[in-house]
């Protein structure tokens, strides 16, 4: 008894849950702009992960014999102040910057999505008390906090992902709350309830799942806002260290030495510029195809 | 209204408290610390040091001491140039950064505005898409991206403006430019959205069956319900107007307190990081709440809520 009605809540949810799919991607598809997005940054991926693997430069070789060399077709960025190769080491930042862009991401993605499921999912006074605890979060001067955490904890990347993914859950966890209390008034978590699920099943497999859509525009959005964020901390010196680098450290240096060899600027700043562009146009593009309602803004 | 506004004012007093606690045992917990650099200097002198500033006493009783102090309005001396008190550096830096805001803010304003009801009132023509490509363009060029740029352009190629001074007002241009140019593009693309959902408002209608002219619909019967977001954009905007100048005061040279704040975290001068964090935090409470007020004084509906 109780596996058919498993059977079937499963088949329904797989019915609805294709055909929203595939209209979300059928809208997606007509949004020239975020097609485009979605091209350019898979060939940005593609640059940054495979890239080095196929240059004749290391990102860390220095060749003092050839310093601040223009573009050219042996190097086609140009070369930086140790003579290291310019195209490798804006591929290799890219690695960096997209890698610290998706673990922060994560990280303020499960505390977010956690903690505003439950707030919703438990309601009353605990709900109360945990938007409360946001509310007063909110307030908080966070790119300060972030500053500090990083200057103090050491500057490893993990911590720089931890630092940045605690500043940004806040707007996730208001999202799911939402969803997730007006998810928890419709039948099938009534369903779910008369066959005796326990609570936390019914959070983990039923609530969240369905509250999704709009997890997933959101967090599309996250990512230029994070890479933003590790960018502006690496300019500011505070950030990945030599001799890795990552898009922000290569701008810094590139300022340092942008009157008499400007290319040092422009590449890494046109690489960031052009995956930030990619990357809302498909979020804006998500957001239409998925909600269509919430377009407007 | 004032009952409202001193209710937000004492609510500022826990946020306050955990601010400066979490600043406090966040900064001193971390390793190294403001003097173990100098190596020059003896254990004994270190420790001398440390006694001065009391720094050797049991951490908790230092927290307790230093939120006495606090509450005595003494931020304590600058443990790394001590010839002045954080508060008088706060004083001689602060207006510098806030005179930097408030240009940020009038380029953010006399830019984003226009450019959003230029978008909104031809919609889907090219005055819309130009000024709003424009405004993309202002979000996904970060500022340490665009200062730097526009300093090669217009100051090491055009010879216009100069390069990193704080003096004459031509050297605020470029550093304003920059500080405002990403709100610009924010308050460009809520105009132009807000801009055109209240034009599509029975009460616009109205307006133009009354026969006024279409200057006069979108400037004086649209633009004032749709200036509401903006307004609530804001206070998150004065925050960001303030973190933003940290990069922006570090590429122009500016003397002003986000420099300060960088050069004493990465300094350790703990007494100085509290100090600037207070500050930050007050003022950008005092923003959020002076929106939250002009928004009520715009909107009688909200004063009730």
């Amino acid at each position: 008894m109780r596996s058919g009605g498993a059977v079937k809540t499963v088949f329904a949810d797989a019915e609805r849950g294709t055909s929203l799919w595939r209209d979300a991607a059928r809208r997606l598809q007509k949004n020239r702009l975020a097609v485009a997005g979605l091209i350019v940054l898979a060939c940005v991926v593609l640059c940054a992960f495979a890239g080095p693997w196929f240059s004749s430069y290391p990102y860390d070789e220095q060749d003092r014999e050839n310093k601040f060399l223009g573009p050219s077709a042996a190097h086609w960025f140009g070369t930086d102040h140790l003579g290291r190769d310019l195209f490798v080491r804006v591929m290799q930042g890219g690695q960096i910057s997209l890698e610290v862009a998706l673990a922060a991401t994560a990280v303020s993605l499960s505390i977010g999505v956690l903690f505003g499921a439950m707030a919703g999912f438990l309601g009353g006074r605990v709900d109360n008390a945990m938007m409360r605890v946001v509310d007063v979060l909110y307030t908080l001067p966070f790119t300060i906090f972030a500053i500090i955490l990083v200057t103090y904890l050491g500057r490893s990347l993990v911590l720089v992902f931890v630092a940045i993914g605690a500043v940004e859950w806040l707007t996730m966890a208001r999202i799911v709350r939402g969803q997730v209390m007006s998810l928890k008034e419709k039948e099938f978590i009534e369903a779910a309830v008369a066959m005796g699920l326990s609570r936390r099943r019914i959070l983990l497999r039923h609530l969240i799942p369905n509250a999704i859509g709009p997890v997933i525009v959101y967090a599309t959005l996250t990512i230029p806002r994070v890479m933003l964020l590790e960018a502006f901390l690496s300019y500011l010196g505070l950030g990945v260290q030599a001799p890795m680098s990552s898009w922000g450290t290569l701008i810094k240096e590139g300022t340092a030495a942008m009157e008499e060899y400007p290319w040092l600027l422009v590449f890494p700043s046109v690489a960031l510029s052009v995956t930030l562009f990619s990357l809302n146009f498909l979020g804006d593009g998500l957001r239409d195809a998925l909600d269509p309602r919430s377009s407007k803004e | 209204m004032t009952r409202y506004i001193g209710r937000r004012l004492l609510a500022f007093i826990p946020v306050l408290f955990i601010i400066v606690t979490l600043t406090f045992f966040l900064v001193r917990l971390a390793p190294g610390g403001p003097f173990a650099a100098e190596k020059a200097v003896s254990e004994e002198a270190l420790r001398q040091i440390a006694a001065h500033y009391n720094l050797d006493a049991p951490l908790f009783k230092q927290y307790l001491d230093y939120l006495a102090g606090l509450l005595q309005g003494d931020m304590g001396p600058s443990l790394k140039r001590p010839s002045r008190s954080v508060a008088e550096w706060i004083l001689i830096k602060l207006p510098v950064s806030v005179e930097l805001g408030i240009y940020g803010l009038v380029v953010a304003l006399c830019l984003g505005l226009p450019a959003g009801i230029l978008a909104a009132w031809r919609p889907n023509t090219w005055r819309d898409y130009v000024p709003m490509s424009l405004a993309m363009t202002g979000i996904c060029v970060p500022n340490f991206v665009l200062g730097p740029l526009l300093v090669l352009v217009f100051a090491v190629h055009l010879g216009w403006l100069p390069v990193a001074l704080w003096e004459t007002p031509s050297d605020k241009i470029l550093p304003a430019l920059t500080l405002g140019a990403i709100y610009a593009a924010y308050i460009a693309r809520l105009t132009r959205a807000s801009l055109l959902e209240v034009l599509s408002q029975d009460f616009i209608r109205t307006a133009r069956a009354k026969g006024l002219g279409e200057t006069r619909v979108v400037l004086r019967h649209g633009l004032r319900g749709a200036l509401q977001p903006v307004v609530a954009f804001l206070g998150p905007a004065t925050a960001g107007l303030l973190t933003g100048s940290f990069v922006v005061e570090n590429i122009f040279g500016i003397p002003g307190l986000g420099t300060e704040f960088i050069k004493a975290a990465l300094n350790r001068d703990y007494t100085m990081i509290m100090g600037t964090v207070l500050v930050f935090s007050v003022l950008i409470m005092t923003f959020n709440l002076a929106v939250d007020v002009v928004q009520a004084w715009l909107d009688p509906r909200l004063r009730h809520a």
